[in-house]
């Protein structure tokens, strides 16, 4: 018996949602970025639901794609956050503002 | 109700549920904690959906990997609690929800009004996501991308690796983020 897509969607829908409010309502950096990685890994979940819907592997090499992305993503992006920290001692986003016209 | 059913909407209730309190925790480690809990319940729904392969490179690499590496990234730079604080603006937190409820509503339309239920044949010509059947195709028809990743991740690990590095006459290391300064 299989389950429906649309669970799947709809969850991952939900749990995309709450990283995107995340990103809005958080200042600190860091949670931000965990919420940017909760929005990856919602994605990546319609991405093997629909890979079982249609029958088709791409859907998974995809994911597998992605995962690895979002390791580099993760390193670079600490890396960014601990250099910021040396300079302004602070990881509060409203004060990373040197770029902010 | 089927059991399949009511297993799914258990473990995705703790995967919401995690979902929200790394939204919602005061303290980083906390989040990142919750962040684990969901990687693990995602691992666990991507077994019901026939990937064990990505079942077992969600728990190596997220939670094993990423997971350990904002920790420790946490554990360096302190945890900066002084975020729900005064200097944000009134109205941030209202118009932020109100975003977030538009787009739950804007891509739950999306992906149902199009929906139709899978279809058991098709799904059935999926031999399931083992790592041998994953492997096989990662190595014949997606070679070059595979090739590809090696490389973008040896840029990701020499750039981490030139933004980390301590500059010369710095002086004393990381300075950690005091709370309410």
């Amino acid at each position: 018996m299989m389950l429906e897509t649309s669970y799947y969607l709809v969850l991952a829908a939900l749990i995309f949602t709450v990283g995107a409010t995340g990103v809005l309502l958080r200042r600190n950096a860091l949670i931000i970025f965990m919420c940017i990685e909760m929005m990856l890994n919602s994605v990546n979940l319609t991405l093997v639901a629909l890979a079982r819907q249609w029958g088709d592997l791409e859907g998974q090499i995809f994911v597998f794609m992605i995962m690895a992305v979002a390791a580099a993503e993760v390193a670079v992006g600490l890396a960014i956050l601990i250099a910021n920290v040396r300079h302004r001692k602070s990881i509060n986003i409203d004060e990373i503002n040197l770029l902010k016209w | 109700m089927s059991w399949s059913l009511l297993f799914f909407l258990l473990v995705g209730a703790v995967s919401l549920a995690a979902a929200l309190g790394v939204v919602t925790s005061r303290q980083p480690v906390h989040s990142a904690l919750f962040l684990l809990t969901n990687f693990a319940t995602l691992a666990v729904l991507y077994i019901t959906l026939d990937a064990q392969f990505l079942a077992a490179a969600q728990v190596i690499v997220y939670a094993g990997g990423i997971v350990i590496l904002i920790l420790f990234v946490i554990m360096l730079i302190g945890g900066d609690t002084n975020d729900f604080s005064a200097a944000q603006r009134a109205w941030s937190r209202t118009v932020g929800i109100a975003l977030g409820i538009i787009l739950l509503l804007t891509v739950s339309y999306s992906v149902l009004a199009r929906m139709t239920g899978p279809s058991e044949e098709t799904a059935a010509h999926l031999q399931g996501g083992t790592p041998e059947a994953v492997g096989i195709a990662l190595f014949t028809k997606y070679v070059l991308p595979f090739e590809l990743i090696a490389l973008l991740l040896l840029v990701a690990l020499i750039g981490a690796l030139v933004l980390g590095r301590q500059q010369e006459g710095a002086g004393e290391g990381i300075p950690s983020v005091k709370a309410n300064e």
